[in-house]
């Protein structure tokens, strides 16, 4: 018989002393020691690769934290990359906690941005009565709605109809950028857009501004808030425990009686919103119309933004900020270093790699393991 | 090393000792198997059985200690060594592929098949070795047409066929009738006794080793604590070798059952299909009363995991009803709160907990969602649930090294018992049970069965789908038999007769 602990008293944990407390430090540290020592494994091996590009690594990696967070400047810059990487990561994390790997999240993306364009359109008439907040509220019901939808029918498949959701989303995704492209094109087309389709374009002093005092869109705050409404969500109440259940053993939540289905439904409705909603604030703060420009693979950084902050809503805050800022330096390396943009590509691919590899070293050492300290022959 | 062809063969152990980072599992055991000798290994689960035969066949290597193969000592590094000495085993599981005929699951097993077969060749070389067995085979049909006992035989003919002439059995009889057991040990014994084979057989059931083995070594905690002819050792001797003086629960005594009794659990005209999609799986008229513990015998595979899993909301059924206390029960939370229903299944970890989520949270999952006045809560509070937790690991003896622990690092036992403490607090009017016993070890089997005793002298139903008989027999007030997807054969446990069971379980009614 394997025995845990070496006596009966360990069964009771009343003590809250010196020991509890280095435990739960160990526990706690797993999750964030092997995904940075991922990061670092994926910048060595980005290393041979520029290495052999025949660039210094080191200038790389000088350039990459001055463009993206040597100033000011660089540091906003970063901000309103990171900004819909909150969202886009939400919308892969909520999903992966019911134990689904959702990467469809672009399309809920455009769709939602789409949506929110239209819903201006039919808005902005009633603008001059009401404040402009109600033309936002509009805009961003209208996006979470679609992306909801969107991302919502992939549960449904999945749950109901046993379609795989990661192969379903993805292909969705790209049906999401065709309807977008339609609308843009067609029914929704702003006559003037003449180079590039767009909808009608936002009033100038109808768009969504900047946080006072910095050069950041409130986009960023609502990613935030988004965030931190997940985590509570997700680790606080009921139901988000009862989503962890399901994620964690779909068997043992449906001897529990738990509503695998429904709440498979809701999980991914509200993660198809949070990107619908990033949509949204695309249009509403950055482009001021829907286009093709809504397409940026945003959804696509999310998924790797999700899978490094290990599906905690919390963490994908600082790990946003981390790839945005890594995007954000892009542009300085292509042009001091002459190396083409798509390097960061790179970059974020092998770094994809290595975390996905990571993930089998979890439970695995010793140090971050109380359960095998104890352990006598 | 050459072997002389179909002479069994003699494999002795002297002072293996194995160590997986400072633990011991394996601690100077020296055992000499004779040749042509059928020999049992006792010992509870983590008693070393394993690793000793795994050092064996070569899987691992013994930190210390020598085989002698024929006395003469051998070094085997791998499996492909201990295969060239004629060593062989037959695992619990059958390893043989469904899809293949039993011929061409021969053919293919061995370790040099040419790249084009010349079948007719192989058939009159196959047919001519079937000769020499004393085993009785359809080789053309595939392998998943055939009885569990003909794969047991299969799966023993082939390690002949591969010319292995010492054999580990490995619970051979866990998936066999009484009477197909009976009928390959009592082969496999016979072919000892010609001196054509050895075996090794694992097991835990003492009535198999008395009736079959010449010779018996007991292990417990990697040290061996006994050995010697079966003859001269009786039950109660090998239960001491066994568990050692660790104290067992008493399993309680059988409340009288009350003739008014209400009926808690009817089933009518129940119809599903099994996991293949093919085989019907049809209940009816199945009633359990308060008090009482009804047994559900059958051979694994025969729709009793279906059963369970309709019952337990994990799987859709087809038609039928199925009522607790009178009320349609379609196994929702909602439902199974209002009429105390708790289903337990088998291999908890894998059914019932969510392995990577601590041992406190895995005991909330009946009650995270409810406040002490049972009205529905929004905040599920971390030292709330820690202290629910606790006063629950407490009462039922769930050893963890901490409740934040993630509740597969616990062992088997102790998963069983937090399982157990999450569905046997509070009331239980209707108690549904898959083989909670599977893979637990001696103490853990009696006071799991404790429990189980407990609950329904406490007024509980129980529906108990078990497949080992000795479970059922110890447990039941009634035993039903499960065969082919419905329920063939019913008697009072104390009319009931193993043999009249034993063949309604194969498919004889």
């Amino acid at each position: 018989m394997t025995v845990e602990a070496t006596d009966a008293q360990a069964s009771i944990p009343g003590d809250k002393g010196g020991p509890a407390l280095v435990e739960w430090i160990a526990r706690r540290s797993e999750g964030i020691v092997i995904p940075l020592a991922a990061i670092l494994v994926g910048l060595a091996a980005f290393s041979v690769f520029v290495a052999f590009l025949g660039k210094s690594p080191f200038d790389l990696f000088g350039l990459m934290v001055k463009g993206g967070f040597g100033s000011w400047f660089s540091i906003q810059n970063t901000l309103a990359r990171a900004a819909p990487l909150l969202l886009a990561a939400l919308c892969v994390a909520l999903p992966a906690r019911l134990g689904l790997v959702v990467i469809g999240g672009e399309g809920a993306i455009v769709l939602g941005g789409v949506a929110a364009a239209a819903a201006a359109a039919i808005a902005l008439p009633a603008v001059g009565i009401l404040p402009p907040a109600f033309l936002w509220v509009a805009m961003a019901l209208a996006g979470m709605v679609a992306g909801g939808m969107w991302i919502g029918l992939v549960g449904f498949l999945r749950h109901y109809r046993a379609v795989n959701e990661t192969i379903s989303s993805l292909l969705m995704a790209y049906i999401g950028i065709a309807l977008m492209n339609n609308f843009v094109e067609g029914p929704l087309r702003d006559p003037s857009s003449l180079n590039k389709p767009s909808t009608a374009p936002l009033p100038a002093d109808h768009m969504i501004g900047n946080i006072p005092g910095m050069d950041v869109h409130w986009g960023l705050v609502a990613g935030i808030v988004a965030c931190v409404l997940s985590w509570v969500l997700m680790e606080k109440t009921r139901w988000g425990f009862a989503a962890r259940i399901a994620g964690g053993n779909v068997r043992a939540a449906q001897i529990q009686g738990l509503a695998v289905g429904p709440l498979i439904l809701a999980f991914t409705a509200l993660a198809g919103a949070f990107a619908g909603l990033a949509g949204m604030i695309e249009v509403a703060a950055v482009q001021g119309s829907a286009n093709a420009s809504l397409a940026a693979g945003y959804g696509y950084t999310g998924i790797l933004v999700a899978f490094l902050a290990r599906h905690n809503p919390l963490a994908i805050i600082p790990v946003a900020f981390l790839l945005g800022g890594i995007e954000a330096s892009g542009g300085l390396i292509q042009r001091r270093l002459e190396l083409p943009d798509a390097t960061v590509l790179v970059l974020q691919g092998m770094l994809f790699i290595i975390i996905l590899f990571s993930e089998t070293y979890y439970g695995r050492f010793r140090i971050f393991n109380p359960d095998l300290w104890k352990r006598r022959a | 090393m050459a072997h002389q062809r179909n002479k069994a063969i003699g494999v002795e152990t002297v002072g293996m000792t194995m160590r997986f980072g400072s633990f011991t599992a394996l601690d100077d055991v020296s055992v000499r198997v004779q040749a042509g000798s059928f020999h049992a290994l006792l010992g509870e689960n983590g008693a070393g059985k394993s690793t000793l035969v795994k050092c064996m066949m070569g899987f691992y290597h013994p930190t210390d200690g020598q085989i002698m193969v024929n006395d003469r000592e051998v070094a085997i590094a791998s499996p492909r060594d201990a295969a060239v000495l004629g060593l062989g085993m037959v695992y619990q599981h059958f390893t043989l592929v469904p899809s293949l005929t039993g011929a061409e699951n021969l053919v293919i097993s061995r370790e040099k098949v040419p790249a084009v077969i010349d079948w007719a060749k192989e058939r009159k070389a196959l047919a001519a070795f079937m000769e020499t067995m004393p085993f009785r085979l359809p080789l053309d049909v595939p392998v998943r047409e055939l009885s569990a006992g003909e794969k047991q035989k299969l799966e023993i003919v082939r390690q002949l066929y591969l010319g292995r002439h010492f054999l580990v059995l490995d619970e051979p009889t866990s998936v066999l009738t009484p009477a197909e057991a009976r009928e390959v040990l009592g082969l496999v014994r016979e072919m000892t006794e010609r001196g054509e084979l050895t075996v090794l057989m694992i097991s835990h059931k003492f009535h198999e080793v008395t009736a079959f083995a010449d010779e018996v070594t007991v292990l417990r905690r990697g040290k061996m604590t006994g050995t010697g002819k079966t003859k001269d050792l009786d039950h109660r001797v090998l239960a001491a070798m066994m568990i050692g003086d660790q104290p067992i629960a008493a399993l309680g005594t059988r409340a009288l059952q009350p003739d008014d009794a209400q009926t808690v659990l009817r089933i009518d005209a129940l119809e599903a299909v099994d996991r293949t999609g093919l085989k019907p799986i049809r209940i009816d008229g199945l009633s359990v009363r308060a008090g009482e513990i009804v047994g559900i015998a059958g051979i694994s595979g025969n729709g009793q995991k279906e059963f369970f899993e309709i019952l337990a909301g994990q799987r859709a059924r087809e038609a039928g009803e199925v009522f607790v206390k009178g009320t349609p029960y379609a196994a929702t939370r909602a439902e199974a709160r209002a009429l105390n229903v708790r289903a337990i299944p088998e291999e908890p970890l894998a059914n019932a907990c969510a392995p990577r989520m601590s041992v406190a949270e895995n005991l909330s999952f009946r009650s995270f969602d409810i406040g002490a006045d049972g009205k529905p809560v929004t905040w599920v509070g971390a030292s709330a649930m820690n202290a629910f937790a606790a006063r629950l690991a407490e009462q039922f003896k769930v050893k963890t090294a901490s409740l934040a622990s993630p509740i597969s690092a616990l062992s088997g036992g102790n998963v069983q018992r937090a399982v157990l403490a999450r569905e046997l607090t509070g009331d239980v009017d209707l108690l549904i049970v898959s083989n909670p016993c599977f893979g637990l070890d001696f103490s853990a089997v009696a006071e799991i069965r404790a429990r189980i005793m407990r609950a329904r002298n406490n007024g509980a139903a129980v529906l108990l789908l078990s497949e080992d008989l000795d479970e059922l027999l110890e447990l039941s007030d009634r035993i039903l038999v499960m065969s082919d997807g419905a329920l063939v054969y019913e008697t009072p446990i104390a009319d009931a007769d193993v043999q009249t069971i034993g063949q309604h379980m194969a498919g004889h009614h």
